[in-house]
């Protein structure tokens, strides 16, 4: 997994996406923004798994479409393999598709319901003109079939006629077939049981392995992002709060919204739940059309410091080897130099400022 | 449940053995476990493995089929509706006599007050004219069928291009359109209908037609548009985007395949409607000027209610085929929306 | 005497043109007074079934229940719809996974909670506004006068599950079932649901049933875990037995299977072969046997016992896991 590691794949840099809120009865205004990604630079190295956490809301869902280009960043730069994709136009994007592929949360709904599998995965050879040789593209979708283990029979089914588990292998074909040097995962697998997500999991690291894939996987469970990933990136409302290799991540959360999602997931052992100290965080997400000033997460940070936090965005800053952390006392909080204290909640509306029912549809994070 | 091998029948889906299986097996474990399970049993296990291996795809029109097929109201709406269609389609042969035919016996007797009922001859007697009335029974089922038909194609197909159209490339296209739609639909669907066929110079069987289907155009292409816009924000054409699929490709088979189900069943449910609009327009003689014509809905309005007091049947019949007819579609209709529905799929 | 005492509780449904389905499938457990009972299970494993029995709760057509719910000595089952109705609410509550959907949309928070209280204790509106206030104060809603008055798409996902908490207890229950109640959640909220759902067990001393498929969640809060799986209860143990030895190869199955957040990385995650689809049905053997490691010929040869184990749980398998779970 760490031999051929050549620079990044992928560079996001102060990438924006914000969504405007239209109000109106025959001409459409624009009311507001929500701002779901408002300035993110990471970047990806090639063969290495990226995962991106966060709560639902918190970006993270958009910023791996914006990334696709699935949804049209307002803002920022993206490169890919040393090529500008918010730069390509038209035809030349679509060709540029191939090599960064997806795949989806719910295997049914991201499979169209009327096509087979077999005509489901030639599709994406068809667009790219690679299905031109009749024998080779069936050698091809039988290959790809076995790689995620599912029969060469499942070609002629459709989608519904699978399990959970199937099914998202299948979404997996499709990605693979194509061969790509990107996957980006959108909740890979929080639509599958329990006792299926481990076999996903398991694939998804074996292809890699075999492949030499890159991955963004992006979740909201923290477990599981740090089984699977290399690096960590922790979003709060449209930001990375914190960047990490995945074991100094877990070793030492610095930034106090990390720290309290690690507290609150729960880990399947008695003994350690007894133990642990959680750290209960007042209140919910603040509303991305309405953002706090200053840190974002200050509204409800247990360690957060008069006047600076409310009046300063921290900048993502590199506060260890290789750990980037946006919080202005991140040292002085590692180093118990700033004790929590309690936090009143801040009531927050679910609709501030948006057309009703609209937000859920801008933001399709789950 | 029954036995594993001997339940074919309950749908591949349920009895599928994940293949990955014999892969994820950790190693170590597997060859012994394996070995301690009796030859006969592994045998059974494989051969279930087997069975749903080998069966081929089922699509989800089949399978929609094999739902509807399951579903006793829409057997019983799919029963009238195949026995109205043979009934139009053989009415030459079904019918005793010529419906245009004035006969003589029953013309002899025939007067303001006395319309000659049931004979040997003419089961259902004399219509007010001396024509046999079965036999324009029979022969009316064919102008039903084929106005009722006719006018919902012609409106499905106006407003799935506009509906198309609308949804597959939104902004100022779609805005046009659907103003236009909300127009026609500010119009009662009857009132439109009479002002359309008032407007024709000559009324024929073409204008109650046409008026019916300009009725039912807002409906279909609201409609499309409505789950074409749907299929749009839809994760699976999100998937094709990401594949790098044309947009043309996405929307001619992705967006629009998908959103016509919904227009199917629609169209399923209009069938009745037009048929009930139709009858409609004739009665209150707006229809087709021919009087040799059969049509029910002129029956029930002109003969059956002007002699609705001597020979109250004139107006049952009519207006029973009419009502049974439409109640068939219906069912059938609401009987494929069950159907296609995937909230019934399992 | 135990509180709840559900024996051999069947559920089975029959739809049009189809084959009679088993969900629940002779369940039995029973709830002492202020304890935690846990159902675990993967979906279609008969949790959510078996609780919408207990409650009375299924449709009235198209299933068959069977067996008996002795809630205080009274057979739940052979109660009257009417009575049935009584019960719920005030003797016991539920607190379902979508908050937004179990709250009326049109009704403020603040009457929904007073509605019940009047129902069930007879108070007038003044009084059961009065409380009502108390009660939201109680499960943490901040500013509980102006939320009385408010509808619940004015608050968020967290906040509803909180009135839906407080409308589960406002008659003081003494049981509470919890179906899923943070699934919808996110993380850090689902932490702030599951410290008070535990602080108002130790405090009113309801006891509590908790459905979850999360096994975090039960090692957490449960006294006694009953895993379910495929409509059968295949291994009940109290909360640091299941998760120090379990013996069940579903159960062991299912610890190995998840990620754990304090887990050394780069291992790899031990699945569970195959998919619920791949079950046999129990009258031929052992349901779980398609995907199990430890499969013998005897898990062929009809449903295995629940027998009880030495440390005083129960367990039905004829070849159980006997290693014990490696402490990271």
């Amino acid at each position: 997994m760490t031999e051929e590691r050549t620079g990044p794949l992928v560079e996001l840099r102060d990438v924006k996406v914000h969504f405007p809120i239209k109000s109106g009865v025959l001409i459409d205004r624009t009311v507001g923004y929500v701002y779901a990604v408002d300035g993110v630079s990471l970047s990806i190295n090639k063969g290495e798994t990226y995962g991106l956490v966060g709560e639902s809301g918190c970006g993270k869902s958009t910023l791996g479409r914006g990334l696709l280009r699935l949804v049209e960043p307002t803002d920022g730069e993206i490169v890919f393999d040393g090529t500008d994709v918010r730069s390509l136009k038209g035809e030349a994007m679509r060709k540029a598709r191939r090599r960064m592929q997806m795949i989806f949360q719910d295997p049914l709904s991201s499979l169209d319901p009327r096509q087979s599998v077999e005509s489901l995965l030639v599709e994406g050879l068809k667009a790219h003109g690679l299905a031109r040789d009749k024998a080779a593209t069936a050698r091809k979708l039988r290959d790809t079939l076995a790689a995620v283990g599912l029969p060469a029979s499942a070609l002629s089914k459709y989608p519904h006629e699978f399990s959970g588990g199937q099914r998202q292998r299948i979404g997996i074909a499709r990605a693979l077939v194509l061969d790509p040097d990107l996957i980006v995962a959108d909740e890979p697998v929080s639509a599958l049981d329990v006792s299926i997500q481990a076999q996903v999991l398991n694939l998804m690291e074996d292809i890699q392995n075999e492949l030499g894939l890159t991955y963004l996987i992006i979740a909201h469970d923290l477990a599981v992002v740090r089984h699977i990933a290399d690096t960590v990136g922790v979003m709060y409302l449209g930001g990375l709060v914190e960047e990490a290799s995945s074991d100094d991540l877990y070793r030492e959360p610095m930034h106090p919204y990390t720290r309290a999602l690690m507290s609150a997931v729960p880990v399947p052992d008695p003994q350690v739940e007894d133990r642990r100290e959680r750290i209960l965080l007042a209140g919910d997400l603040p509303s991305p059309t309405n953002p706090p000033a200053g840190c974002r997460f200050h509204t409800r940070c247990p360690w957060a410091q008069p006047k600076r936090c409310a009046d300063e965005r921290p900048a993502l800053r590199e506060v260890l080897d290789g750990h980037r952390v946006a919080c202005h006392y991140a040292e002085d909080i590692a180093a118990g130099r700033i004790r929590p204290h309690e936090v009143e909640p801040e009531l927050v509306r679910p609709d501030d400022g948006a057309a009703p029912g609209d937000t859920g549809e801008l933001i399709p994070t789950p | 449940m029954s036995d594993p091998i001997t339940r074919p029948g309950v749908g591949a889906q349920r009895d599928s053995v994940d293949p990955a299986a014999v892969e994820e097996k950790p190693e170590g474990v597997t060859p012994s476990a394996i070995s301690r399970l009796g030859e006969r049993k592994k045998a059974r296990l494989d051969a279930l493995a087997q069975a749903s291996a080998d069966k081929g795809g089922v699509s989800l029109v089949r399978d929609a089929f094999r739902r509807l097929r399951r579903n006793p109201v829409a057997i019983f709406g799919a029963v009238i509706v195949g026995l109205f269609v043979l009934v139009a389609i053989f009415a030459p042969l079904l019918a005793p006599h010529d419906p245009a035919q004035r006969f003589d016996e029953l013309t002899k007797n025939l007067t303001v007050d006395n319309i000659p009922g049931a004979s040997s001859d003419f089961p259902l007697g004399s219509d007010p004219l001396g024509r046999d009335f079965l036999s324009r029974m029979i022969y009316g089922s064919r102008q039903t069928l084929f106005v009722g038909v006719v006018a919902t194609l012609i409106g499905l197909g106006l407003g799935v291009l506009i509906g198309a159209l609308a949804g597959a490339f939104g902004g100022w296209i779609d805005n046009i359109l659907m103003r236009l739609t909300d127009v026609m639909l500010a119009l009662p669907a009857l009132l439109l209908a009479i002002s359309l066929v008032a407007m024709a110079s000559r009324s024929s069987q073409w204008t109650v037609i046409f008026a019916v289907a300009i009725v039912n155009v807002p409906i279909f292409a609201r409609l499309l548009r409505g789950s074409m816009l749907a299929q749009r924000e839809s994760d699976h054409v999100l998937a094709a985007r990401a594949l790098g699929v044309k947009q043309g490709s996405i929307v001619l088979r992705h967006m629009l395949p998908n959103a016509m189900t919904a227009v199917i069943v629609q169209a399923t449910l209009t069938l009745s409607t037009a048929i009930l609009e139709a009858a409609s327009l004739s009665f209150l003689g707006l229809g087709d000027p021919d009087i040799n014509r059969a049509e029910w809905g002129l029956m029930l309005g002109v003969d059956g209610q002007r002699y609705f007091e001597v020979r109250p049947e004139l107006a049952y019949y009519p207006a029973v085929a009419i009502i049974v007819v439409a109640l068939g579609f219906t069912l059938l209709g609401e009987g494929m929306r069950e159907a296609i529905d995937p909230k019934n799929r399992r | 005497m135990s509180l709840l005492d559900v024996r051999d509780l069947s559920v089975v449904f029959q739809r049009r043109g189809e084959r009679p389905f088993t969900a629940v499938d002779e369940v039995s457990f029973s709830v002492e007074p202020g304890q935690t009972v846990g159902l675990v299970g993967e979906s279609g494993c008969g949790k959510s079934v078996t609780s919408l029995a207990i409650m009375g709760l299924l449709p009235r057509r198209g299933n068959k229940v069977s067996g008996q719910v002795m809630f205080d000595g009274a057979d739940l089952l052979a109660l009257r719809p009417d009575d049935m109705r009584d019960r719920r609410g005030r003797d016991i509550g539920m607190i379902f996974q979508d908050p937004l959907s179990s709250l009326n949309p049109v009704v403020p928070i603040g009457t929904q909670v007073a509605e019940v209280l009047e129902r069930h204790r007879g108070m007038d509106r003044k009084a059961a506004l009065k409380e009502a206030r108390e009660l939201l104060d109680a499960v943490g809603i901040p500013d509980p006068n102006r939320r009385l008055k408010e509808y619940p798409h004015q608050i968020s996902g967290g906040m509803r599950q909180r009135a839906l908490i407080a409308i589960a207890l406002a008659c003081k229950p003494r049981l509470l079932i919890a179906d899923e109640p943070t699934t919808a959640l996110d993380v850090t909220i689902q932490a702030q649901i599951l410290t008070l759902l535990k602080q108002l067990v130790d405090e009113t001393g309801t006891a509590l049933i908790m459905i979850t498929h999360d096994l975090g969640v039960v090692a957490g809060l449960c006294d006694t875990v009953n895993v379910l799986y495929g409509g059968k209860v295949v291994e009940r143990a109290a909360r640091h037995e299941l998760f120090a030895r379990p013996r069940h190869p579903y159960t062991h199955g299912l610890l190995n299977s998840v990620p754990r957040l304090d887990s050394p990385r780069g291992e790899r995650l031990h699945a569970i072969r195959g998919s619920v689809a791949d079950n046999i049905p129990w009258v031929e053997g052992c349901a779980f046997a398609p995907r199990c490691d430890n499969v013998v010929d005897a898990c062929l040869e009809g449903t295995p016992p629940l027998e009880p184990t030495a440390t005083g749980g129960d367990l039905r398998c004829n070849n159980p896991v006997t290693e014990e779970v490696a402490v990271p």
